[in-house]
């Protein structure tokens, strides 16, 4: 019963999604062409990329602020290499930045798990260390396009199949964790250890550990993600994606994955994206002021979270109907 | 003042009860934990509630102090009835409790933890903190506790945060005074100092529930004891009308609407042994055996270590000492996964918190210690689980829509067979079962032990820590019985009688009054 609750609650926001495009067919119809739709998902790919490696830290009832400020040293690192070597390969690039965002993931992972220091507090550390390294590496200079080789701008750009490298990626990534999540042990795991710690730990499983590859693999997909970004905009400097780990723990929070942990899925995760990624693309074209497009992702927000602690209340209910039929 | 008079009729004839609770009842889901109670406090007397775990005690406090509302009957304040919607009215109506763990704030100073809430005001309605300080000075001294008020709460020990819990009690002019085990972690200086407060305190006309498990204090401080059973009112009187055997009587009593099942007693090998096991602060000298098919019975008081003890066998702690014995090869537990692999598995006493994640579906729940099993190259194997949980629902006879539900939607005595079924799956040597019926109804209860007693049957060791006199005596082979930290007697399924329990758990000698 609340397994169709919650996908329901999938529903409902895929609903508003499409109201939402309705709405804004009504004053822009040129908006929900194909086209443009494809372009608006690109344009969130690097969102949802970041929301399915939040998403997961939250499920362990952390959370990762530092994402993207990894995102932004990463880029700045992969920027200067291809600077320095322009003769890089690009997959050995992806793997690189994968691999340096993975091992600055992990160093949040061993802070949480082997010091036992919130996760709020440490990845707020890290995302300042983080950026005041990209500052030292660059000293305060941008990586510019014409540093950059055309390989390295084009990747994210190339098409198959119609679509940009950029979503594919997205779309790979909504797959194979969709996979990890529901079908391996290391996503029950996951579920487990944010459903509940303690038994969790009398079960026998290793809830630091978790926790540290939760924040390994959101760390790998901060330092994927960051890469695209630096090519897709052909610019690295101190200050991109500056703040935007408040879109990706908002686009988690819409998506209905639960801050108290254990609950969430990477459908949530991607929708909620979309519906942020909509909102932000569609709002300018419609002629809407600044102010009002940050305060209806505000309300989005809110109106997200009353509705996942609604849904908990009802579950509450239920417990109580039945136990008194039990009596 | 009210002087102290002991009243020579048994049943209030000359005082009347300050407070006093008529009929009352509380339930909570599948269970009843009060059925048509009465207790009378009288001033300037002490009565004690005497029981065993789970008689009723701790409900009965909640009601006083406005946390819980009874279900039915009333409470009768000077004779006229009232009721305790918040803690507030209780408060202002004069009931005051002092609880096992003082609740209390650390980081405060001591004069502001005395009237937090109820400060002094100056005109303009600010703290007036030069008179709370003169005025909690005041009461420490009315006590007898020498401490500066201006001192932070952290910096004082346990005895001293027990004074100032009862300097606050005192502070809001409070007739009813409930102790709830205040003696539990104070020294044996600190208890005597206790007592001299309870005698002032009597003379101040201050009407005391002072709750105990200790005879030897119950029988130094009490004037009147009330003695509830399994949630109903056995008997009060006056403490100088009993002897300590008439009180442990009326506490254990027979549950006669529990039948356990028959039990062939195996007498199989020995599985476990534990060796002079020592924790730095939980337990000392532990040494006991476990076979094969037996039900090994733990009973103690609550804080006996009882609980402590198992979590240090599944590796939860660490001894400081000792040595584990499995199949007669010495084996090191140091984390819980270790255990599992060693076949010890722990159902925990609290399954809400420890035991069941009810955020998962029923088979999410079974097959998370043996996905090792139902998985291959980290890939689950849904079908395989499916079956897993499914062998091992219906053999605890488990009855849900679908092993796709989510745990949190099943009643409390199912979510307890969803937790035994967890560690059935894994094929375990020894089952450790904490409190295993605590809190669930009766009819699940006769599930639980039918499904112990079986698989002691099959050659499980079962290892059952119980507050439950009627369930250690109806399913243990033998009973370790636990004081304070240690073993005080192992005693044979022969010769257990409800006293004898009672006896060796509280500390009472052999004999001393019969």
């Amino acid at each position: 019963m609340i397994r169709r609750a919650i996908a329901s609650r999938e529903m409902i926001l895929l609903g508003a999604i499409v109201l939402l495009l309705g709405v804004i067919y009504t004053r822009f119809p040129g908006f929900v062409a194909p086209n443009n739709l494809i372009r608006v998902f690109n344009d969130t790919s690097p969102l949802i990329l970041l929301a399915i490696g939040q998403m997961i830290v939250i499920l362990t009832r952390c959370i990762d602020l530092s994402v993207a400020a990894n995102l932004a040293l990463t880029g700045m690192v992969v920027a200067m290499l291809n600077a320095a070597m322009p003769d890089l390969p690009i997959i050995a690039i992806v793997i690189l930045a994968m691999g340096l965002g993975a091992l600055l993931g992990m160093v949040n992972g061993v802070l949480v798990w082997k010091l036992q220091i919130p996760p709020i507090v440490v990845t707020l550390g890290t995302m300042t260390i983080f950026r005041g390294l990209i500052f030292v590496l660059s000293e305060g200079r941008w990586v510019n396009s014409h540093q950059m080789s055309a390989a390295f701008k084009a990747f994210p750009r190339s098409t198959v199949l119609g679509l940009p490298m950029l979503s594919w990626f997205a779309i790979l990534a909504v797959i194979l964790f969709t996979v990890i999540m529901s079908r391996t042990t290391l996503g029950r795991a996951v579920y487990a250890v944010g459903g509940n710690p303690h038994a969790a730990t009398y079960t026998g499983l290793d809830v630091g550990r978790t926790q540290f590859w939760a924040f390994t693999i959101s760390g790998a997909l901060a330092g994927l993600t960051g890469y695209l970004w630096v090519s897709r905009y052909a610019v690295a400097y101190v200050d991109i994606a500056g703040g935007f780990e408040l879109d990706v723990v908002a686009a988690c929070v819409i998506g209905g994955i639960s801050i108290a942990g254990g609950v969430g899925t990477v459908a949530g995760a991607l929708l909620g994206a979309l519906f942020l990624g909509v909102i932000k693309n569609a709002l300018p074209v419609v002629n809407v002021s600044p102010f009002w497009q940050m305060a209806i992702s505000g309300a989005a927000i809110i109106i997200a979270v009353a509705f996942n602690a609604r849904a908990n209340r009802t579950r509450g209910r239920i417990i109580l109907k039945r136990a008194e039929h039990a009596t | 003042m009210q002087a102290v008079a002991p009243p020579t009729a048994p049943e209030g004839a000359r005082t009347d009860p300050i407070l006093a609770l008529d009929g009352v009842t509380k339930i909570f889901p599948g269970v009843k934990a009060l059925s048509d109670v009465a207790l009378r406090l009288y001033p300037g007397q002490v009565t004690a509630l005497v029981g065993e775990n789970g008689a009723g005690k701790s409900t009965v406090v909640k009601i006083l102090t406005g946390i819980y509302q009874p279900d039915g009957g009333q409470i009768l304040l000077d004779g006229q009835p009232v009721s305790f919607a918040t803690a507030q009215d209780a408060a202002s109506a004069g009931v005051t409790a002092i609880h096992q763990e003082t609740v209390l704030f650390d980081d405060l100073s001591v004069a502001e933890n005395i009237y937090l809430g109820h400060a002094p005001r100056t005109r303009l309605g600010l703290i007036d903190t030069r008179a709370m300080i003169a005025k909690a000075a005041k009461i420490l001294a009315s006590i007898g506790a020498h401490m500066d008020p201006t001192v932070r709460l952290r910096d004082l020990g346990i005895a001293n945060k027990h004074l100032v819990a009862i300097a606050r009690a005192l502070s809001v002019d409070a007739r009813i005074v409930i102790m709830d085990e205040p003696t539990a972690a104070l020294s044996h200086k600190e208890i005597q100092e206790l007592y001299d407060l309870v005698e002032k305190l009597k003379a101040q006309g201050k009407a005391i529930l002072f709750i105990s498990h200790k005879f030897d204090e119950i029988f130094r401080i009490a004037d009147r004891y009330t003695v509830f059973r399994d949630g109903q009112f056995i008997g009060d009187g006056l403490i100088t009308d009993v002897t300590e055997s008439d009180l442990v009587k009326m506490m254990v009593g027979r549950a006669v609407d529990q039948i356990f099942p028959d039990r062939q007693r195996l007498g199989g090998t020995e599985i476990l042994r534990v060796v002079g096991y020592d924790h730095p602060t939980e337990f000392a000298d532990i040494n006991f055996t476990l076979h094969r098919g037996e039900i090994l019975g733990f009973y103690g008081l609550v804080g006996a270590g009882r609980s402590e003890l198992m979590q240090a066998l599944f590796g939860i702690t660490r001894p400081s000492k000792g040595v584990v014995r499995i199949d007669d090869k010495v084996r090191v537990i140091r984390s819980p996964a270790e255990a599992v692999a060693q076949g010890i598995v722990y159902v925990p006493e609290d399954r809400g918190k420890q035991g069941a994640i009810t955020s998962l579906p029923i088979f999410q729940n079974i097959t998370l210690p043996s996905l090792r099993r139902t998985s291959r190259n980290g890939f689950l194997r849904l079908a395989e689980e499916f079956r897993l949980a499914r062998d091992y629902t219906s053999r605890l006879d488990l009855r849900a829509a679908s092993l796709d539900t989510e745990l949190g939607t099943l009643s409390g005595g199912n979510q307890q067979k969803v937790v035994i079924a967890k560690w059935l799956a894994t094929r375990p040597k020894v089952i450790i079962l904490d409190e295993p019926t605590k809190g669930i109804d009766i009819g699940s209860k006769a599930a639980v032990h039918e499904f112990m007693a079986e698989l002691a049957a099959q050659g499980l060791a079962v290892i059952m820590v119980s507050s439950e006199i009627p369930e250690i005596l109806g399913m243990s082979d033998r009973v370790v019985v636990m004081r304070e930290g240690r073993i005080v007697d192992i005693l044979d399924h022969d010769n257990l009688t409800p006293e004898t329990l009672v006896r060796r758990a509280a500390g009472i000698e052999d004999g001393a009054d019969q």
